[in-house]
């Protein structure tokens, strides 16, 4: 049986001694849409400019800020990915890194003149002259049917079995990658992968994208950073509003527990297999991305330890709550990168490099930790009504101000927000 | 491309190769009953490590993906004791006779079960206790077990050499002290036994019996399946459920301590901070092939493991070694969820 975490329930409406997070959510959610706007389109054009503007202690040191932010925007695409699959639906999946796998497998062998499958020459179906673009929604399709045919035989299992098969699929990929080398290479791996070609120049032959524009500023990193950005927005929207639909609802409830979910008429069945295939086609995307920019796939980058990373990323942020793997992607990925080649934090002499050998040793602490003392993660979720939660917190802080506003006329304003909503 | 099948001719003539996998059935036909003995060997060190999750699973529904690790530091445990008995890297140790062989032998599967056994009752203190006492649900658990398993990966890789002048752990493979000289001792059916293979299996046999004696017949394997069935009326009868899970992790971590010696035997080269995970992976595989949670179950699942494995890496070829343990895996899950013998740890026995 597998027991989700069980988020902090109760909403914090009210309650006097709320925290710094939770007072800041109540603020948030009280705002209206276009304050949320204001507020909210500034602080993304800042994330989006942060690559390029240089702040002193925060640019990396040892590795190009550009590129780690590209890898940032991956992570986080792939944490958004599996945070519907381990965060919403409940299901524990360890071989996420199969669909990251089977993403850039697709478009480095539709696209690279390694692969046999694109070699029917000019003019043809398979040809080389596909464009990453045009690969990508065939990459996203295809990880989605892989993430169908994986999932329909496999969810009927519950909890750890689930775990441990989708873990076995995981390193079947990555050997399939591994041994069927007339097709993908084997450990040579595809080169010479397409990636978006937008803005060539004598200079900058290759384009913008292209993993040969390193100099300057705006980079190929931060290129890919920004598109990733872009498509991190799109996916959250479209997941949002998954999360607030039926299928939202199904999937906190097959979470919370799947018995009572079957017996209240949900399909349990055909619900997770929505979030497992739904995963799996953002992970497939982020893989897309992850060939075009370094324009070359090998089975090393797809090893099972990466699934517990992007697993990691988003325990260590809150699952179920997508800022908070996003932000856990960030730290995954930007923390490591931090203390490369960085000799003093501060004015205190360190060895950054040795700090960032020992990642692994951190991260697998830092997990410990925090399981013992914070295991709903970095931002937690709260659990609130889903498709009523905005008029809910609207009407919950209009009721508050009225009842402070004439606090001594008695209690006939009393209603809680909850029953004025159900009016 | 020869070893490429065609299928299909697309538009202009030209083919979309898909490949083809070979069955060698004639290799297996020939060397069937040497693959079974080898497939048995491997497959008894896979038993002996599912044993410790299988009964860690039992007692607390946990999958502990540690406990690969805790195979690894079995490893670098009955080194590490060899080294101090004054055996010196690629050194061997069976230049002194038969009788001092089975007492280096048995020393190093002592250390190895001691290292391994009190790694796993420290990381049940340090980990999974703390959790415990939280009632933190069984994701969390398996999270700080993944998180274990990095720090004690980690600690070998760069915390050991730095504490031991670079003698053990770090980067690369212990150069390996050579316990056996492989021998052949006799041959069933035109198949060549070896010492090494005799001992893995007669170790694994008598640690296995042993095992389940003790789970099934001793006061404390009551208490083990107790706990198993019902923690909280196994409290209530006056068994310690903290005392249970630590003499689990106890029994699991020695076991894995006697098969990492097992395992270096045939393996001399697997010493290194990551040579437990794939192990571990595939030991899992076998708890969960047999039925998780069932004793019995582990140990027919490491030996089907181990076999099906051999024969399929003839079938396809040794690269498709690992895809047939986790594709054998699915299978049998698609058709028997519990495993073979179903999660029967805490059946009542009469």
């Amino acid at each position: 049986m597998s027991t989700p975490v069980k988020q902090t329930s109760a909403t914090p409406l009210g309650r006097p001694h709320a925290g710094v997070g939770d007072r800041f959510r109540l603020w948030w959610n009280a705002q209206s849409r276009p304050a949320q706007w204001a507020f909210g389109v500034p602080f993304i054009l800042f994330i989006a400019l942060v690559p390029i503007l240089n702040i002193p202690v925060l640019t990396t040191v040892g590795t190009n800020f550009g590129a780690v932010m590209a890898q940032f925007g991956m992570i986080a695409l792939i944490a958004i990915g599996l945070n519907v699959v381990v965060g919403q639906a409940g299901l524990l999946d360890l071989g996420y890194v199969g669909f990251y796998a089977v993403g850039a497998y697709t478009v480095a062998l539709l696209t690279s003149p390694d692969s046999p499958w694109n070699q029917t020459g000019e003019g043809n179906w398979l040809s080389q002259d596909w464009a990453w673009l045009a690969v990508l929604p065939v990459a996203v399709c295809i990880t989605a049917i892989s993430g169908l045919l994986l999932g329909s035989p496999t969810l009927r299992l519950r909890g750890d079995y689930l775990a441990i098969v989708t873990l076995g699929f995981g390193e079947i990929v990555r050997l399939l990658a591994d041994n069927l080398g007339e097709i993908t290479g084997g450990g040579r791996g595809l080169s010479q992968v397409a990636y978006p070609q937008l803005g060539q120049t004598e200079a900058n032959p290759g384009g913008l994208f292209s993993a040969g524009n390193v100099a300057g500023r705006i980079n190929s990193g931060v290129w890919w950073f920004w598109l990733s950005l872009v498509l991190i927005m799109v996916v959250l929207l479209f997941v949002g509003n998954l999360e607030r639909s039926r299928v939202g609802r199904a999937w906190v409830a097959i979470r919370e527990d799947e018995d009572a979910a079957e017996i209240m008429g949900v399909p349990t069945f055909k619900f997770k297999l929505w979030a497992f295939t739904i995963g799996a086609a953002i992970g497939g995307l982020s893989g897309a991305l992850y060939a075009g920019q370094v324009q070359f796939v090998t089975p090393t980058n797809f090893n099972v330890i990466n699934s517990v990373l992007f697993l990691c990323a988003v325990v260590l942020g809150g699952q179920g709550n997508k800022l908070g793997v996003i932000l856990g992607a960030f730290i995954i990925v930007y923390l490591p990168n931090f203390f490369l080649g960085r000799t003093d934090l501060f004015g205190i002499p360190i060895n950054g490099n040795e700090i960032a050998n020992y990642r692994y040793l951190f991260f697998g602490l830092a997990l410990m930790v925090l399981m013992i003392f914070r295991p709903q993660g970095l931002l937690p979720a709260r659990q609130k009504l889903l498709t009523y939660g905005r008029q809910l917190y609207v009407a919950a802080r209009r009721t508050a101000k009225r009842q402070h506003g004439d606090a001594g006329t008695g209690d006939q304003h009393g209603t809680t927000g909850a029953e004025e909503v159900s009016r | 491309m020869s070893s490429l099948l065609s299928v299909g001719a697309l538009a202009d003539g030209s083919w979309l190769a898909v490949p083809a996998i070979s069955f060698n059935i004639e290799a297996l036909g020939d060397r069937f009953w040497s693959l079974t003995i080898e497939g048995l060997a491997y497959g008894s060190i896979y038993a002996l490590v599912a044993v410790g999750y299988t009964l860690v699973y039992g007692v607390l529904r946990l999958i502990n993906f540690a406990h690969s690790e805790i195979f690894m530091l079995g490893m670098f445990g009955q080194y590490a004791v060899l080294m101090l008995l004054g055996f010196s890297p690629s050194g061997n140790a069976y230049a002194e006779g038969a009788v001092m062989t089975i007492v280096y032998l048995g020393i190093a599967m002592i250390g190895g079960m001691l290292i391994s056994g009190g790694a796993a009752v420290g990381l049940e203190r340090v980990a999974y206790r703390p959790l415990r006492k939280r009632n933190a649900p069984s994701l969390v658990f398996l999270i700080t077990a993944i998180g274990a398993s990095f720090v004690i990966q980690e600690f070998v890789h760069f915390v050991l050499p730095a504490l031991t002048d670079g003698e053990l752990g770090g980067v690369n493979a212990q150069q390996p002290i050579r316990l056996v000289e492989q021998k052949e001792q006799f041959t069933i059916f035109g198949a060549s036994v070896t010492n090494v293979t005799l001992i893995i299996i007669g170790s694994a046999l008598v640690l296995a019996l042993a095992t389940d004696m003790f789970v099934n017949r001793t006061k404390f394997g009551r208490g083990i399946r107790a706990v198993a069935q019902d923690p909280t009326t196994a409290t209530l009868m006056g068994i310690s459920r903290e005392r249970i899970i630590m003499l689990t992790f106890l029994i699991g971590g020695v076991l894995a301590g006697a098969a990492a010696l097992l395992y270096t035997l045939r393996v001399p080269n697997g010493i290194i901070y990551s040579g437990g995970f794939i192990l571990g992976i595939k030991a899992f595989c076998a708890a969960v092939l047999g039925g998780i949670g069932n004793l019995r179950g582990a140990l027919l699942g490491g030996l089907i493991l181990g076999v099906m494995e051999n024969y399929g890496q003839i079938l396809f070829g040794t690269a498709w070694r690992d895809v047939v343990a986790f594709a054998l895996l699915i299978l049998i899950l698609m058709f028997r969820p519990t495993g073979i013998l179903g999660e029967t740890l805490g059946r009542a026995r009469a």
